[in-house]
């Protein structure tokens, strides 16, 4: 299952490959990483239909990712991949927005990784 | 007639007219009134007793005489001796001609004309030295009147004077109220004036809070997940060695010790948002110190742009940093400075949200993507940074005004007015330059120039 992580902090490429190290090795998790709301639109612009899932900051420079979640959704219409938002911000306001704009999942940072787990794995 | 009685008469009665002895020398005015009635007594002796005469004429020439000795030897009626003077040559002749008459009778009816000449010319004499007389008093009536009312207009004067020092007493009393109550307001307009520089410290530092929340948890999600991988790569590094891989023990160990760089420098960047926190809130102590400026624009470029986030979720902007890395540190205030960068940040993110709300409600715009640049440049010795928005720009006649203390664009509670004010002040202390270069529609640049001297 391939997944992409979309965040302006580049140090989450790192924290992700190690926190999946094991499901990495065994390839049954793939991780593709982009650091804007533009970047990886035209990752999924070049990769259609590759990625699966994918998980996104919202509070970005640039394009925001509730701004990339409109654009995926609307797009990719045939199927769209599912996204998962991810804030600081736990508020009602970003989590309704992401919601209406279809938003398949909504977590809030610090990140519990054994729950993110537990959630692909039902993915999966 | 007896003419020495009549001239004493008249002389009398010019005497206590002129000098108005009936008021202001009694003493005189009764004695000159016995003298009068004492003329009156003898002209009517000599009348009614022809005998008489010449005990009549003796005494009258003695009463004349007597008069003009008492003009000329009293000082009290010293303005009267000219008058004396125009009748002496009659009292004279008349007197020696009625001596002569007396003592040497021939010799008088031989001279007989020459009496009456000299009586005639005598005559002349006091009616000519009369009429001048009554000129010169008229002239010198005038020229007491004159005097007088000089006098009077010198007094006019005076009452004016003090009339016009009571008033200027008046007015400077007036005068220092008003300056004691100006130099009042003046020091409570000083004390409020710190209180709102003070207050705009709190504003932009309250504009921070939320960013610095989200800039703190970063770094600290991170400490938190590298340590807990961490402990993970731990047990499977003891898994490894039990197994004798030692090649993974290797590789595990270098992961360990990236995630551990990690780590610090996560904890570092937080603990470099509380210091520029603290540094902000801090009044400023005015010193120096070496600083990156690159480091401090970029700090505070997150710090606006994530308390804008948290305080407006719709709030999105690209920012464009591009920073000259052979500054190296330079000497400023750093939370002074740091200030001036946070006030140019926001304004500019302000900028370019106002843009922003005026294109969505405009059906189909073109696409406008909001941007803030901060750039540092070194050019000889000299440092600029510039912060550039694409908002609206600032047109010309507010152009003028920006950097004057209380004027603000923004809707009334939502800026002080000082922010700009306050950033010139701290350049101007800097011995730098803040100017900015602006096109209407296209965006505005704030540019910061400081001397590396």
């Amino acid at each position: 299952m391939k997944i992409l992580v979309v965040d302006d902090e580049r140090d989450i490429q790192t924290l992700f490959e190690q926190r999946f190290r094991k499901e990495i090795r065994d390839k049954s998790l793939e991780f593709v990483f982009a650091f804007s709301g533009e970047e990886a639109l035209k990752y999924l612009n070049h990769h259609e239909h590759e990625a699966v899932l994918i998980l996104s900051d919202i509070n970005m420079p640039g394009m925001s990712g509730l701004e990339l979640l409109g654009h995926i959704k609307q797009k990719y219409s045939k199927p769209p991949p599912l996204v998962m938002m991810i804030t600081a911000y736990g508020d009602a306001e970003n989590f309704n927005m992401a919601k209406q704009l279809g938003a398949d999942d909504f977590l809030t940072k610090p990140v519990d990784f054994s729950l993110l787990k537990e959630k692909f794995k039902m993915i999966h | 007639m007896n003419i020495q009685l009549i001239i004493s008469f008249f002389i009398i009665i010019h005497l206590r007219k002129s000098f108005q002895t009936a008021t202001r020398l009694p003493w005189w005015n009764k004695n000159l009134l016995n003298l009068m009635y004492a003329c009156i007594a003898l002209q009517v002796l000599e009348l009614v007793f022809p005998a008489a005469k010449p005990v009549a004429v003796w005494l009258s020439h003695t009463i004349v005489l007597g008069i003009v000795g008492i003009i000329y030897l009293e000082e009290t009626f010293r303005s009267a001796r000219p008058t004396v003077f125009a009748v002496l040559p009659l009292i004279l002749v008349s007197f020696l001609e009625d001596t002569i008459k007396l003592i040497i009778r021939d010799f008088y009816r031989e001279w007989d004309n020459v009496f009456d000449a000299a009586r005639f010319f005598a005559f002349i004499w006091l009616i000519t030295l009369l009429i001048i007389n009554k000129r010169q008093r008229k002239a010198l009536e005038k020229e007491r009147l004159k005097t007088h009312e000089e006098e009077r207009q010198n007094k006019i004067m005076t009452t004016l004077k003090t009339n016009l020092e009571m008033q200027v007493a008046e007015r400077t009393a007036e005068l220092t109220s008003q300056k004691n109550a100006l130099e009042h307001a003046l020091a409570e307009l000083t004390s409020t004036q710190a209180l709102l520089i003070q207050s705009e410290k709190l504003a932009s530092l309250g504009e921070l809070t939320a960013g610095i929340a989200h800039e703190i948890q970063n770094p600290l999600n991170f400490v938190n997940n590298f340590s807990e991988v961490n402990t993970e790569l731990i047990e499977e590094m003891k898994h490894e060695i039990d197994i004798g891989n030692l090649e993974e023990v290797k590789a595990i160990a270098n992961d360990i010790k990236e995630n551990q760089l990690k780590i610090n420098h996560h904890g570092k960047r937080a603990e470099a948002i509380v210091k520029g926190m603290l540094q902000h809130s801090r009044t400023s102590n005015g010193i120096k110190e070496p600083t990156n400026i690159n480091e401090l624009a970029d700090e505070y470029l997150r710090l606006a742009y994530h308390g804008l986030r948290a305080k407006d979720k719709s709030f999105n902007a690209t920012m464009n940093t591009d920073f000259d890395n052979t500054i190296g540190d330079i000497n400023i205030v750093s939370q002074d400075i740091g200030r001036v960068i946070l006030n140019l940040i926001t304004n500019a993110f302000y900028a370019v949200t106002e843009k922003k709300k005026q294109i969505s409600s405009a059906p189909l715009g073109p696409g406008y993507e909001p941007t803030v640049s901060v750039t540092t440049k070194k050019i000889r010795n000299k440092i600029l940074i510039t912060v550039k928005d694409n908002g609206n720009g600032i047109p010309q006649n507010v152009l003028e005004k920006v950097f004057q203390p209380f004027f603000t664009t923004k809707p009334t509670g939502q800026g002080t007015g000082l922010g700009l004010s306050l950033s010139y002040d701290i350049i101007k202390a800097h011995g730098g330059e803040l100017k900015v270069e602006t096109k209407e529609g296209e965006g505005a640049a704030f540019i910061i120039s400081l001397s590396l001297n």
